[in-house]
């Protein structure tokens, strides 16, 4: 079978930094991949070029949709790559703080919609319907990321839980085909990080989701996943079932350093 | 016993202050007649208003650092947001306005409906600039270029043609966001600050072509005997045609009310806020982040632009003086003082700025002045503006998940 | 050949007024990443506040040596003043702000400056005393550059050779450079990060007041407005050295005063600021980072 993601000995320079070395790393439909590794080891970097943000120096990336076609992401946009079906979440939280929940993920519904101009000053029939559309849409993303009482709240007023569940919804809004998850448990508590878990599963399961996300928490990482990537210094070092990573003496050496 | 701390405290501000305007506000020279003027009262003032002003500012911080912290602030916000968007707190006032704003020039004199149609002009000009960086957050500052580009479209047509006010006023709408795109091609990749200081360039840079270019522009003289607008063919004396034009800018008022209202709750609306608040995460939601600066940047620049078309059809009169970044700031420090990306904040902060100056004559110096400060100290103390922008709620029947 | 050679010195006049108040706008962007707009406010108050205390001086009837030195003096010491003031006001309770948020700020501190020695001095031209003597030796050369000429640029390279000795040396200089870098970082390292900054402002400003009394005894009037064209001037000299480069705002100023220099020279005078503008929004929107700048990848 294809895989839904396909990235081919990627690199990405920052002046004379190699921050990632030759990459490979693919992602199959319907899987749940997670990529771990130090700090510093480029994860972030990493998603940062899948999405767009970065260019990266050599090396392809291609996105491959249910229907058999395949598209580079090579030199696009970012906003051309969410078109095409990927959507993340940011390590950092970056809401739009000044807008409401609702609104939020209605700005995730940019790129599935059409309004023009004209049509909001004119507000046809179609741009009503479209409109009540995405409101409804939006309304049924919170409810199924378990968010939808604060429907109304202003973002940054959220619970913190709440931001990073709030940062899944709106990328779901975006109809995505691949979603990366940029640590989406860090700062979580046990209960949380718990649901989360279930969210994510759920998300796979009911919405035949792809998910790529990197994280350090690793009771997470090992419950969730169907293969693991480990990258130090730029590079992969190791991938495998949860099961196999565990056991890599390369990969304990990585986390625990040369002396163990 | 922190009283007597802020008082002191307050005190050597005061001290710093007269030590620091010393030699602009106390010494006056006239260095061809040889001689000095020593205006010491100058010192007592400034170190009084000093004194005054730092117990202010202080208390100001202290009241909104409790506030911050107590739950009672979520009330007043309440309050405030009902009182925007309940129809029953609103509607008796909304309709008192209205009948003010009909029957204005029959209360007034001509002179003061002719003040009351420039403040109705800057309205309609803050709700412009507002697209640009109240919602979109992109600093403007050249924005009055594409008020000179439509002031000069129409009085050159209609020097040069004879054209009339009727159809120069959509052209220079369309030039305004001509120029727009033009001006904002190459500049909207730039990050915020520089964006700022590309825009003051070229606001600048037209100027001063306008000034140099005597064959196109006629230079600084400027041109004369513009046409006034023509209502239906009636023949009207100078008195009626201002009236007639108070009544057309209540109807453009209005008109752009509903515009930049219908504006900023859609789709592209939402972008722009998106796109204020965080670009990258608004990219990675699938906007095209130039094509919404450049929506945002044409469509301010098209207000601007009939706005320019009427000014010149209004004084009857343009030249480059009129369009000095000066004029640019104005506009910001109406939408700054009304509140960013807040209609009702943008009408409120016109008509205080426009109207406060010339009403109250002993602020007319002050104006500029008074202008720079309010844009330091909203920034400071209250960078919402005075009436802070309300999001829209909607609301849910369905039974929660 | 004259001509060429008068423009040239000109321009080189142009070039290192410029360098003096771009080294505050690049020094300060370097260091809280903010345009100070009313940096050129602060280069006109120096240039009142010297022109008020040579006035004063004359009247009294001191020597012309005395004058100079006091004017000096009492413009850098008064620059300083505002420099820091202003960013007590304007920027230091908006460190955390929105990035809109301080350059609104700055705008309104620019316009109220202007405005307020408009209201407290007036707004004609005012004659400013040639503080800095004509040489006699200067006396052959005198219709290719002037004395004043020869000062202002021997006083801008001791100016530039002291200021980089500070940053490179001294230890003000290096919590500055690790300000810049980190300002998280630096603080964590026992720098008072708010005493750097505001000796920033105070250094900027008093380079600032140093070139406002240069340029006003070199061109002999002086008004409220030269503080805004001449601050676009230098910001632009700032921006295409490469803003937050100190070389580069060295570099970018006598490019553009010789750029100045000769277009109005050979080409025409009307246009002179256009030239400037041009340069600022053509470097902008192709070379962002300036010639002696670096690019910034932006962080996620």
């Amino acid at each position: 079978m294809k895989p839904i993601l396909e990235v081919n000995k990627i690199c990405m320079d920052f002046g004379g930094l190699r921050a990632l070395d030759q990459l490979d790393l693919e992602v199959k439909s319907g899987e749940i991949v997670a990529l771990i590794g130090p700090n510093g080891a480029g994860k972030t970097t990493f998603f940062n070029c899948v999405t767009g943000i970065y260019a990266p120096t050599s090396g392809n990336i291609f996105l491959h949709d249910m229907k058999g076609k395949s598209s580079s992401l090579n030199g696009l946009k970012p906003n051309k790559i969410t078109e095409k079906g990927l959507a993340r979440t940011f390590q950092n939280i970056r809401l739009f703080s000044e807008m409401t929940v609702l609104e939020n993920v209605m700005v995730g519904c940019h790129c599935r919609s059409t309004a023009s101009i004209l049509g909001a000053l004119f507000r046809n029939k179609k741009t009503v319907q479209e409109e009540e559309e995405i409101v409804r849409k939006s309304y049924g993303i919170l409810q199924k990321v378990g968010i939808s009482e604060y429907v109304n709240e202003m973002a940054k007023n959220l619970p913190y839980g709440a931001q990073r569940r709030l940062e899944i919804a709106r990328a779901l809004a975006t109809e995505p085909l691949l979603l990366l998850l940029d640590e989406p448990a860090a700062g979580m508590n046990p209960q949380e990080t718990k649901e989360l878990d279930e969210l994510i599963v759920r998300l796979r399961d009911n919405e035949g989701l792809s998910i790529l996300l990197i994280e350090h928490d690793m009771k997470l990482v090992m419950s969730l996943s169907d293969r693991i990537f480990v990258m130090d210094y730029g590079r992969k070092i190791a991938q495998g079932t949860p099961a196999e990573v565990r056991e890599n003496p390369v990969v304990i050496k990585a986390y625990l350093g040369d002396d163990s | 016993m922190i009283i007597v701390d802020y008082l002191k405290k307050s005190f050597f501000v005061a001290i710093w202050f007269m030590f620091l305007t010393f030699p602009i506000m106390v010494i006056r020279v006239d260095s061809i007649e040889g001689i000095v003027e020593w205006r010491w009262q100058n010192m007592l003032l400034v170190g009084i208003g000093s004194f005054i002003l730092s117990l202010v500012g202080r208390y100001i911080r202290i009241k909104q650092e409790k506030a911050a912290r107590s739950v009672q602030k979520g009330r007043v916000q309440q309050l405030k947001s009902s009182l925007l968007i309940d129809p029953k707190m609103y509607l008796p006032g909304l309709a008192l306005i209205s009948l003010l704003v009909l029957v204005f020039p029959f209360l007034f004199s001509v002179y003061q409906t002719n003040i009351m149609t420039t403040a109705l002009m800057y309205i309609v000009l803050g709700l412009g600039l507002n697209i640009v960086v109240g919602l979109a957050g992109l600093l403007d500052l050249g924005y009055v270029a594409f008020y000179a580009v439509g002031a000069y479209c129409y009085a050159l047509l209609n020097h040069h043609f004879g054209l009339s006010f009727w159809l120069a006023l959509p052209l220079g709408a369309l030039l305004g966001a001509l120029f727009g795109i033009v001006l904002g091609f190459p500049v909207l990749r730039l990050r915020g600050d520089y964006l700022a200081i590309v825009t003051l360039g070229f606001g600048e840079i037209i100027r001063l072509v306008l000034e140099n270019w005597n064959e196109f522009s006629f230079g600084p003289s400027g041109i004369a005997n513009i046409d006034r607008p023509n209502f239906f063919g009636i023949d009207m004396s100078l008195n009626e045609s201002i009236i007639a034009l108070y009544y057309m800018m209540v109807c453009l008022v209005l008109f752009s009310i509903f515009m930049v209202n219908r504006l900023q709750s859609s789709r592209i609306g939402r972008a722009w806020i998106a796109l204020r608040e965080d670009e990258i995460a608004c990219q990675a939601m699938g906007i095209d982040k130039t094509k919404t600066k450049l929506t945002a940047f044409a469509l301010g620049a098209t207000w601007a632009g009939m706005v320019g078309v009427i000014f010149a059809a209004k004084t009857t009169f343009v030249n480059p003086a009129s369009f000095t970044f000066l004029e640019s700031a104005i506009i910001l420090s109406i939408v700054v003082l009304g509140g960013m990306g807040s209609i009702v904040g943008v009408v409120v902060g016109a008509l205080v700025l426009i109207l406060l100056p010339e009403y109250l004559r002993a602020f007319s110096d002050y104006r500029m002045l008074l202008f720079g400060a309010i844009m330091v100290i909203m920034m400071v103390f209250r960078p919402q503006g005075i009436i802070g922008n309300v999001r829209k709620s909607y609301l849910f029947q369905e039974k929660k998940g | 050949m004259e001509y060429f050679l008068e423009l040239f010195f000109s321009g080189l006049t142009r070039g290192s007024i410029y360098a003096l108040i771009a080294l505050g706008y690049t020094m300060v962007y370097g260091i809280i990443g903010l345009i100070n707009f009313a940096h050129g406010e602060i280069y006109m108050i120096g240039a009142f506040t010297a022109l008020i205390v040579a006035s004063v001086l004359t009247v009294l009837g001191f020597n012309q040596l005395a004058i100079l030195l006091c004017a000096g003096f009492a413009a850098v010491v008064y620059s300083s003043a505002y420099g820091y003031t202003v960013e007590k006001i304007a920027y230091k309770p908006l460190r955390n702000a929105p990035r809109l948020s301080p350059l609104i700020s700055a705008i309104g501190m620019s316009i109220f400056l202007q405005n307020y020695v408009l209201l407290a001095q007036t707004s004609d031209f005012m004659p400013f005393p040639a503080l800095i003597p004509e040489f006699e030796f200067m006396e052959p050369y005198a219709h290719i550059v002037g004395s004043s000429e020869l000062v202002i640029f021997l006083v801008t390279t001791l100016v530039m050779v002291l200021l980089t000795l500070l940053i490179k040396f001294s230890s003000i200089g290096k919590a500055m450079r690790a300000t810049a870098q980190d300002k998280k970082m630096a603080m964590l390292l026992g720098i008072d990060v708010n005493k750097i900054i505001s000796i920033t402002f105070v250094i900027g400003s008093a380079l600032a007041a140093i070139g406002g009394l240069l340029i006003a005894s070199h061109i002999g009037q002086i008004n409220f407005y030269i503080g805004f064209i001449a601050g676009i001037k230098a910001f632009t000299a700032a921006v295409l050295g490469g803003i937050g480069s100190i070389p580069g705002a060295v570099l970018g100023s006598f490019i553009l005063g010789w750029t100045e220099s000769f277009a109005t020279g050979y080409i025409s005078s009307d246009y002179e600021d256009v030239f400037a503008f041009s340069i600022l929004v053509l470097i902008l929107i192709f070379k962002p980072a300036g010639l002696l700048g670096r690019d910034k990848t932006k962080k996620v």
